[in-house]
């Protein structure tokens, strides 16, 4: 059943949001095995739920959902899953809680991540990794793989993510869901916790498009505990659309050698029906995008050393207790409090903002950046939508890129250039892989503030694609 | 412009710039993991950007202001405070800082 149709349930009185609630915790602790929770929020939620039930109304009337734990949520710690934000209690909610609380939603949970979100796997969490839904001996991707491993493990109908270079899209490819990564400042970022300030945007994981689109068009719009938020379009919700004649460059820097054969198969497969359907399918080339990752691990590692300064052991979190100076304080409280990621990342965005190196590293990057950005304007000149997969690969083994940090970078070069350009995109599922039988995710890109374009036409194609 | 390996010493700067303490494990873990990462950026270096500028901002938004008044965010002084490891009479208590 739609989020939609479930809500309207709810307010014609014909399922209680106690009900929901129940359902999504009892959920929670039969599939505790996958690790996909850090916490519930049994309290809040039944209280919520109760409220709701005495005067059930809004759009999201008692339905359930899950916050990846980066959102500052009343009711539960919020820990980034990280040590050094343990027993971290929100004096505020996040602007998008307050959103979709004002419509009735219940946050039931919060989702396991990579620590800060820095991961393509959650096996950078500093707590416990989370299991792939179709095969716990796999990855669910990161860093959003909480949300998305509840989502398709039916723990509750939809979740919150953020996507700084991928972390919403490629879990939703690595679990089978959709996962919309909106444009740059649509969604407010008042209240989650920031790592990479010129690319971090937040957004659903779902079952399906129609799903994405409900939740997008709640939480967007302009909020002045954000300047960076820009103005919405008036409605997200999925309208039919047909797929013929719709422009659609394929990315053929995506479609280069590296794809598994089982993702290249379902790719094709894809632009088949699109072909089909009546849609002008062309070839499209992007030169800098390899770049992309380049530019990337540059900028993204400057501003997460940057925004994880504020981590200093004085103000809130953790705190060595012996330190014999504020130094040492400093010092012993984020040494013991980051894990090894965020240290690494830490260390990269100090050395390339330091004297002697920020022109040739930091400077280049930012000049790239334009580069990769005019190119996607070109693109979007010519086509309405890009298309590519989400990932080269189905999800992989835990423990597969464990001792190599590089190559778990690029788990993400095909979905980081999104983010640079702030350009929506958005990961569905394109069935699974006849390599392994894992979920493959397909990705649509559309230009700035295009995203109900976007929407739609995920939609139509989603239809299709089920036939 | 050619990096270098980082050295031990390097990664020691680093991590002092940082306010981290490595251990000496991480020292060397960090100088290896470091200049695998660093050596990958550096295919940068070589991209021709002539006319072009660097992009701080992505979505065309230019010094975004509110009105300058009293704004209430809807939490108490000492909701915040709750989550300080160390307070005194509703102040946040560090080490000494000058001596």
């Amino acid at each position: 059943m739609s989020i939609a149709d479930l809500a309207a349930e709810v307010r014609a009185g014909k399922t209680k949001a106690a009900d929901l609630v129940e359902k999504s915790l009892q959920a929670i602790k039969d599939k505790a095995e996958y690790n996909a929770i850090i916490v519930t929020l049994d309290d809040a939620a039944r209280a919520r739920a109760a409220a709701v039930d005495k005067d059930p109304k809004g759009r999201l009337a008692g339905v359930p959902f899950i916050a990846k734990d980066n959102f500052l949520v009343f009711g539960a710690e919020t820990t980034a899953a990280s040590n050094i934000l343990k027993g971290f209690t929100a004096p505020y909610q996040s602007t998008a809680i307050e959103k979709l609380e004002a419509e009735g939603a219940i946050c039931v949970a919060k989702a396991n991540l990579d620590a800060f979100a820095h991961g393509s796997s959650t096996e950078n969490s500093d707590f416990f990794t989370t299991l792939n839904p179709h095969d716990k001996t796999k990855v669910p991707g990161g860093s959003s793989g909480g949300s998305a491993a509840a989502v398709m493990l039916d723990l509750a109908p939809f979740a919150l993510g953020s996507d700084t270079g991928g972390s919403i899209r490629l879990p939703a490819s690595f679990c089978g869901a959709v996962g919309l990564k909106p444009t740059y400042g649509l969604v407010s970022r008042s209240g989650v916790v920031a790592m990479a300030s010129s690319t971090d945007v937040i957004g659903p994981l779902t079952r399906t498009v129609e799903d994405a689109a409900l939740v997008l068009d709640v939480m967007a719009g302009q909020d002045p505990l954000d300047s960076t938020t820009i103005e919405r379009q008036e409605d997200y919700t999925v309208q039919p659309t047909p797929l013929k004649g719709k422009k659609v460059g394929i990315i053929t820097e995506y479609m280069a050698d590296g794809l598994q054969p089982g993702v290249r198969a379902q790719i094709d497969k894809a632009i088949q029906t699109l072909k089909d359907q009546g849609a002008e399918i062309t070839e499209v080339s992007l030169p800098t995008l390899p770049l992309g990752l380049a530019v990337y691990y540059v900028l993204c590692p400057a501003e997460v050393s940057s925004n994880l300064s504020r981590y200093d052991g004085q103000r809130y979190g953790f705190t060595s207790g012996g330190a014999k100076d504020l130094d040492a304080s400093f010092k012993e409280s984020r040494s013991i409090g980051f894990g090894k990621e965020a240290k690494r990342r830490i260390m990269i965005g100090t050395y390339v903002l330091s004297s002697g190196y920020y022109d040739a590293y930091y400077k280049k990057a930012q000049i790239v950046r334009t580069k990769l950005i005019n190119e996607f304007k070109a693109a979007f000149k010519e086509h309405d939508f890009l298309l590519g997969p989400t990932c080269a690969t189905t999800a992989f083994a835990v423990g597969a890129n464990a001792d190599d940090p590089l190559q778990m970078y690029l788990t993400d070069i095909m979905t980081v250039a999104v983010n640079l350009a702030g350009i929506p995109a958005i990961s569905i599922p394109a069935g699974v892989s006849s390599d392994d039988q894992m979920p493959v995710g397909l990705q649509l890109m559309a230009a700035q503030k295009h995203d109900k374009e976007l929407l739609d036409f995920a939609a139509a194609l989603e239809t299709e694609l089920q036939k | 412009m050619q990096m270098a390996d980082l050295t031990r010493d390097d990664v020691l700067k680093l991590a002092q710039l940082a306010r981290l303490q490595l251990t000496d494990q991480e020292v060397q873990e960090f100088s290896g993991e470091l200049t695998a990462i660093l050596h990958y950026v550096e295919q940068l270096q070589n991209v021709d950007v002539s006319g072009l500028k660097p992009t701080n901002q992505v979505n065309g938004l230019i010094n975004v202001m509110r009105e300058d008044t009293e704004v209430d965010y809807g939490y108490a002084p000492h909701e915040l405070l709750n989550n300080v490891p160390k307070t005194q009479d509703n102040q946040i208590e560090v080490k000494r800082m000058v001596g």
